[in-house]
């Protein structure tokens, strides 16, 4: 499998769990939109910095493009390879669906535990 | 070691640099459930990690080692593998940013009744 497949799997993978799997609906949230919006904004400038200065580089194998470092076109957006914005989303809603999870069964137990003490 | 070897990890310092200071802006609650955040980053980082690793080692991209520092684990420089901590620990401190400030906490006001439970 190639960069572009495996990336292009992860972005409905994460919506999969975010929506139906682990049920925290954050793609129904603003708020998680307005975050997502703000950090794509600087994974551009980031990733830019790692992809542009080649502290990473591509094999032209794996990727749409031809794993030449341009700033736009042949498969870049801001010289990184637009793989690299699936794999961006699937990472950072996977990691905010994890967080909003454990935070929904902490708020949970910490319910059922004070109804203990009161009960 | 000279300068040049420092680029990935001025990424992951500017990145954490970025966020941090939304910790005490919006009085976040984030760094005081590090339970919770390190399961976070275990569970959200490793399978990225894994692939990662994989995808290094068949060569789908690779590491420039005059921009990274010289330590490698499992073939990738420790930065790599400090991007899967940092990433997740900055999506969560902006999701967590945003969720306050729709709340209507706002930087430097003062505490209200509301924050304080």
């Amino acid at each position: 499998m190639t960069y572009t497949a495996i990336a292009l799997l992860c972005v409905p993978i994460a919506v999969v769990l975010d929506r139906w799997v682990v049920r925290t609906r954050l793609t129904s949230t603003r708020d998680w939109w307005s975050a997502y919006a703000i950090i794509v904004f600087f994974q551009l400038l980031t990733n830019g910095w790692l992809t542009g200065r080649g502290i990473v580089r591509y094999s032209g194998d794996a990727i749409i493009g031809s794993g030449q470092i341009t700033i736009l076109g042949d498969g870049r957006l801001f010289y990184a390879p637009v793989e690299d914005l699936m794999f961006g989303f699937g990472l950072v809603l996977w990691t905010c669906t994890v967080w909003t999870w454990l935070g929904r069964r902490r708020d949970r137990s910490g319910a059922r535990s004070s109804e203990e003490a009161l009960g | 070691m000279s300068l040049p070897h420092w680029a990935y990890v001025a990424m992951l310092a500017f990145c954490l640099a970025g966020t941090l200071p939304l910790v005490p802006a919006f009085r976040l609650q984030v760094l005081k459930q590090p339970g919770r955040l390190l399961l976070t980053i275990g569970l959200a980082g490793t399978p990225f990690l894994l692939w990662d690793l994989w995808a290094t080692h068949v060569g789908h991209w690779w590491f420039d080692a005059d921009q990274t520092l010289p330590w490698r684990i499992a073939g990738l420089p420790l930065e790599e593998i400090g991007f899967f901590v940092v990433i997740p620990v900055v999506s969560v401190l902006t999701l967590e940013g945003v969720r306050a400030a729709r709340r209507g906490v706002r930087p430097g006001a003062p505490l209200s009744r509301e924050d304080a439970r």
